[in-house]
C-alpha cells in the first residue's frame, strides 16, 4: 500500500469521525467524568474498608451478624427480583403490543415507585399493616408480624425495585413492534411458543439489564428498608443497614468492609452482565452471517 | 399466580423466623449512644439467668433516634422492654399505643430511671477556641455541632439545658429564647441522632465543640484514644433521664413478663449499676457511684420536672408544631 | 383510540390482568392507604401544613437540587453516551462497565462516601475550600450526591438509540452540505429527544425522593439543607402522621403530574417522528 492510499484512508477516518480534536477533548471529558465520580468514591470504601489491613477486614464479614444480615439481603433479592421480573415481562408486553385507553396512566403508575421517595414506600406498610394500620388488629389477632420483621423487608424492597425490569422493556418491545410476533402466530406458532422463540430472545438484552438493576437495587435499598426494618442485630437487619449501624458504633473499617463487601457482589453482577452482553452480540453477529 | 408467590413469600419468611422463636427472646429497644452499655449488659444478665436455674436466653437489640424507636414499637415492633432517651418518648406508648399503663413511670425506682446522664461539651485538644462555658457558644467565632431536637433526644437535652442555663443568667423566657437562637445560628450540621452529630464532630472535624451527652463525650474520648479531643463541663446543665419500661401489651402476648422485669430490675443490681458507670452513666446506687465518683465531674444539674414541668409542658412547648424550635428556625 | 395491532398476538387480557392486579397489591392499595390517612385532614389543615414555611423550602430544595441533578446529567450523561457509542479508545470497555455502578453501590454507603470526599477535611472538600467554596453540608453537596446516585440514567436511556441511528444517516447529511450543527439539529436531536427525557425524568424523579445518599452529606438544617423526604421522617418520628402523609401524598401528586407529562411528550414526540 502506498503512503498515499493510507494519508487518503486516514483523511477520509478523520472525516468520518468528525474534528480529531473535539474528539479528544470529548473523550477526556468522559474520562475525567469517570473518574471523579465514580472511580473516587470507589476508592474512598476501599481505601477505608483495607486501612487496617485484610484481618480487620475479614473479620468484619464474617462476624455473625454480618452473615445474618448477608442472608438476609439475599433472601430479599431471591424473592423480590424473580417477582418483578415476571411482572416486568407481563406489564411491557401488555403496554407495548396493544393499544387501550388509560394506557399512558399505566405507564405513569408503574413508574410510580422511581419517584416515590423510599421514605414512603416504608409509611405506606406501616399504614397497612403497622398497630395502627389498616389491618394492624386483624394481624394482631392471629399473631402474624408483616412490618417489623422479615415479610415487611421483603415488601419494601419489592416496592423500591418494582419499575427496573418493566421500565428496560417497555421501550424496547415498542421499538420493535409486533411484525415479528405475528409473522410466528402465522406461521402456526402458539402464544408460548411464539414468546419463547421470537419475543425473548429480542428482549434478552433489556430484560437482561432490568435484572441486573433491580438486583443491584434490591441489594442496597436502604430508605425504605430502614423505616420497616425495627433494627434487631442478627435479624431484621440487611447489609445496607448494618453498614449504617456499624458506622454508628464508631466501626469505621468494619463499616466500609461489609460496604466494599456489597460492592465486589455488585460488580460481580456487572460482569456477569457484561459478559452476557458480550456473548449476545457475539450471537446475533453469527446470525447475521448466516 | 401472584397469590401463590406471595404465599411462597409468606411461606419462606416463616421458615426463617421459625429457629428464632424456638428458645426465649427478648427484645429491648432503645436509643441510640447506648448500643455498647447494653451489649455488656446483655452478656452480663444471660449469665446471671442461667445462674437463676432458668432456660437460656437470647436478647436482640434494637437502636435509633429515641422518637424513632417508640414510633416503631407503637407501630408494632414487638419490645418487650424498652429503655429510651426521654420519659416524653415513653408515655407516647401509653397515649397513642396503649401498650403500658400511665403510672409506668412509678413501677420502678427512681422514676424508672437506673442511671441518668447530663449533657457536656467535647471540644478539640488544648480547647483551641478557650470555649468554658454556654456564653462561649454563641461567640461569632465558634460553631456548634448539635443533633436536631425533633428526632434526637440527646439533641432535647441539649436545647433544655442551654435553655436553663440562659434563663438563670440573663433573667427570663425572653433573653433564653433569643440565647438559644444565637446559639443554633452557630450550628453548621444537624444531624438527625446524637450518634451522627458526634461522627460529624470527631470524624469528619467539623465544628468547635460539640454538645453531647456525658456518656457519649466519654466514650467518643475511648475510642479516639484522647489525642485530638477533650471534654470541658458547663457551669450548669441538665440531669437527663433515660427512663426504662416493660411494654406490658407485648410481654403479655409473649409470655416473657417475668424476663422482662428481671432484665429491668438487674439494671438497679450493683452489677447491673456498675456496668452502666463503666459505660460513663451515673449510676443511681450510692455505693457504686462512689466507686466511680472520680470519673463524673461534680456539676451544677436542674431537672426536667422542677425546672420545666416536665415532659409533658416541655415537649409541646418547646419541641411541637410551631413551638420554640420552629420559632427559632423560621426567624433566619 | 383505534387498536393499532392485529388481534392476532395473544395473551392482552392475561398480562394486562395481571399487571393491574400485582400493580394494585404492591403499589395503588398501599399508596391509597397514605391518601385516605390524609384524607382525614380538611383541605385548610391539609394548606397548613403544606405551606408552613419549612415545608416550602424543602419542596424547593429538593425540587430544585433533582432538577440541578438532572440537568447536570443530562450534559454529562449525553457527553459519556456519545463517546462510548461512538468513539474507540482506551478504557473504553472499562468506563462502559462501570457506568451502573451507582445504581449497585447501596445509597447509604454512597453517602458516607461522598460525605467522606467533599467534607471540608476529604480529598476533594479541602481542593473545594482552598478557593473558598463548600461543598458538604450544603444544596451544592444535595446536588453533587444526587447526580452520582442519578448517573447512569441519561446514560443508558441514550446508549442504545444512538447506537441505532446509522452514522451513514449523518454522512449523508453532511455530504448533502449539512454543517455538524445542522446534523446535529435535524438528525441527532429529533431522534434523541424522546430517550433523553425520559433519562432526564427518571434522574429527576429518582432525585427527588432519594433519601440514602443525601442525609449523610446534607447537613440537615432546616430552612437550609432539610430535604423533603427527611422532613417526612421527621414528622413521622414526632409521631405526626398527619403531617408526614400529608407532604407524601404532595411530593406524589407532584411526581405524578410531571411523569405523566414526561410519558405524554413522549409518546407525542415519538409518534410525530414515525
Amino acid at each position: 500500500m502506498s503512503s498515499a492510499t493510507l494519508t487518503a484512508a486516514a483523511v477520509a477516518n478523520a472525516a468520518r469521525r468528525g474534528n480529531p480534536l473535539g474528539r479528544r477533548l470529548l473523550i477526556a471529558g468522559a474520562w475525567l467524568v469517570f473518574l471523579l465520580f465514580l472511580v473516587l468514591p470507589l476508592l474512598v470504601v476501599l481505601s477505608q474498608a483495607l486501612k487496617l489491613g485484610f484481618g480487620t477486614f475479614f473479620a468484619a464479614i464474617f462476624e455473625p451478624d454480618a452473615i445474618a444480615a448477608l442472608k438476609l439481603t439475599l433472601i430479599a433479592v431471591g424473592i423480590s427480583v424473580p417477582l418483578n421480573l415476571v411482572f416486568g415481562v407481563a406489564a411491557a408486553w401488555c403496554v407495548s403490543k396493544y393499544e387501550f385507553p388509560g394506557k399512558s396512566v399505566l405507564i405513569t403508575l408503574i413508574d410510580l415507585p422511581f419517584s416515590v421517595s423510599p421514605v414512603i414506600a416504608g409509611l405506606i406498610y406501616v399504614l397497612m399493616f403497622g398497630s395502627q394500620g389498616w389491618f394492624g388488629p386483624w394481624l394482631s389477632d392471629h399473631d402474624i408480624q408483616i412490618v417489623f420483621a422479615v415479610p415487611g423487608i421483603v415488601l419494601a424492597t419489592l416496592f423500591v425495585t418494582f419499575p427496573f425490569v418493566a421500565r428496560e422493556l417497555i421501550p424496547l418491545m415498542q421499538e420493535q413492534g409486533t411484525q415479528e410476533e405475528e409473522a410466528a402466530r402465522l406461521l402456526g406458532a402458539n402464544g408460548w411458543q411464539m414468546f419463547w422463540h421470537v419475543t425473548l430472545p429480542n428482549i434478552k438484552w433489556g430484560l437482561i439489564y432490568g435484572v441486573v438493576l433491580c438486583t443491584a437495587r434490591a441489594m442496597g435499598e436502604f430508605g425504605a428498608v430502614s423505616v420497616v426494618s425495627g433494627h434487631i442485630r442478627g435479624l431484621t437487619n440487611t447489609l445496607p443497614l448494618h453498614v449504617e449501624i456499624l458506622y454508628n458504633e464508631y466501626n469505621h473499617v468494619a463499616a466500609f468492609s461489609v460496604a466494599s463487601l456489597l460492592l465486589v457482589m455488585a460488580l460481580v453482577i456487572l460482569l456477569l452482565k457484561q459478559w452476557s452482553e458480550n456473548r449476545l452480540s457475539r450471537l446475533r453477529h453469527s446470525d447475521a452471517e448466516e | 399466580m401472584t397469590i401463590r408467590r406471595f404465599a411462597l413469600a409468606a411461606l419462606a419468611s416463616t421458615l426463617i423466623a421459625g429457629p428464632a422463636l424456638a428458645e426465649q427472646t427478648l427484645l429491648n429497644v432503645s436509643y441510640d449512644p447506648t448500643r455498647e452499655l447494653y451489649v455488656e449488659f446483655n452478656q452480663a444478665f444471660t449469665k446471671y439467668w442461667k445462674e437463676q436455674g432458668n432456660e437460656p436466653v437470647t436478647i436482640q437489640q434494637s437502636h435509633g433516634g429515641s422518637g424513632k424507636q417508640a414510633r416503631a414499637v407503637i407501630d408494632g415492633l414487638r419490645a418487650d422492654v424498652v429503655t429510651l432517651a426521654l420519659a416524653g418518648d415513653i408515655d407516647e406508648l401509653h397515649s397513642l399505643g396503649k401498650l403500658i399503663p400511665e403510672d409506668w413511670q412509678s413501677r420502678l425506682p427512681d422514676s424508672s430511671t437506673p442511671y441518668t446522664s447530663t449533657i457536656v461539651f467535647l471540644v478539640r485538644k488544648g480547647n483551641p477556641k478557650n470555649i468554658k462555658d454556654w456564653d462561649d457558644l454563641v461567640r461569632e467565632d465558634v460553631s456548634v455541632i448539635t443533633p436536631n431536637p425533633k428526632t434526637s433526644g440527646g439533641a432535647r437535652w441539649n436545647f433544655l439545658a442551654a435553655w436553663a442555663y440562659a434563663e438563670q443568667q440573663y433573667g427570663s423566657e425572653e433573653k433564653a429564647k433569643e440565647f438559644v437562637e444565637k446559639l443554633y445560628k452557630n450550628v453548621p450540621v444537624l444531624d438527625t441522632g446524637a450518634r451522627g452529630s458526634t461522627i460529624t464532630f470527631v470524624n469528619n472535624k467539623i465544628g468547635d465543640v460539640l454538645l453531647a451527652w456525658e456518656n457519649e463525650a466519654f466514650l467518643a474520648l475511648k475510642e479516639e484514644g484522647g489525642d485530638n479531643l477533650e471534654i470541658v463541663a458547663p457551669s450548669l446543665s441538665i440531669l437527663a433521664e433515660p427512663p426504662v419500661t416493660v411494654v406490658d401489651k407485648n410481654v403479655e402476648r409473649k409470655g416473657t413478663r417475668k424476663l422482662a422485669e428481671a432484665y429491668l430490675n438487674y439494671l438497679y443490681s450493683p452489677e447491673g449499676q456498675r456496668i452502666a458507670a463503666k459505660n460513663f452513666y451515673r449510676p443511681r446506687d450510692k455505693s457504686v457511684a462512689a466507686e466511680f465518683s472520680e470519673q463524673f465531674p461534680d456539676l451544677k444539674l436542674v431537672t426536667i420536672d422542677e425546672h420545666f414541668g416536665g415532659w409533658k409542658v416541655a415537649q409541646p412547648k418547646f419541641f411541637g408544631d410551631g413551638g420554640v424550635f420552629d420559632q427559632i428556625y423560621q426567624a433566619h | 383510540m383505534s387498536r393499532r395491532t392485529s388481534p392476532v398476538i395473544p395473551g392482552f387480557g392475561l398480562t394486562l390482568g395481571y399487571t393491574l392486579v400485582y400493580l394494585s397489591l404492591l403499589v395503588l392499595i398501599p399508596l391509597a392507604a397514605m391518601f385516605i390517612h390524609a384524607a382525614q385532614l380538611t383541605w385548610e389543615q391539609f394548606w397548613n401544613i403544606i405551606s408552613a414555611p419549612r415545608v416550602l423550602a424543602a419542596l424547593k430544595l429538593s425540587f430544585g437540587t433533582a432538577l440541578a441533578a438532572a440537568l447536570l446529567n443530562g450534559l454529562i450523561g449525553t457527553l459519556l453516551a456519545w463517546v462510548l457509542v461512538r468513539y474507540s479508545f482506551p478504557g473504553r470497555k472499562i468506563i462502559e462497565a462501570m457506568i451502573d455502578l451507582p445504581f449497585a453501590l447501596p445509597t447509604a454507603v454512597a453517602g458516607i462516601a461522598l460525605t467522606a470526599l467533599y467534607a471540608p477535611n476529604g480529598p476533594i472538600g479541602q481542593l473545594a475550600g482552598m478557593i473558598g467554596l463548600k461543598i458538604a453540608y450544603t444544596p451544592l453537596g444535595i446536588t453533587l450526591a444526587l447526580t452520582f446516585v442519578t448517573l447512569p440514567f441519561v446514560v443508558r436511556t441514550l446508549q442504545p438509540v444512538l447506537a441505532d441511528i446509522p452514522k451513514e444517516v449523518e454522512e449523508a447529511a453532511a455530504c448533502l452540505g449539512a454543517k455538524p450543527l445542522q446534523v446535529f439539529r435535524y438528525v441527532l436531536l429529533p431522534a434523541l429527544l424522546p430517550a433523553w427525557l425520559t433519562g432526564f425524568a427518571l434522574a429527576f424523579a429518582r432525585g427527588v425522593g432519594e433519601y440514602g445518599s443525601v442525609i449523610f452529606i446534607a447537613g440537615n438544617m432546616p430552612m437550609k439543607t432539610e430535604i423533603l423526604p427527611l422532613l417526612i421522617m421527621v414528622k413521622l418520628d414526632q409521631y405526626d402522621y398527619h403531617g408526614a402523609t400529608a407532604i407524601g401524598v404532595l411530593m406524589l401528586v407532584v411526581a405524578f403530574v410531571l411523569l405523566l407529562l414526561i410519558n405524554l411528550l413522549q409518546r407525542r414526540i415519538s409518534t410525530a417522528s414515525t
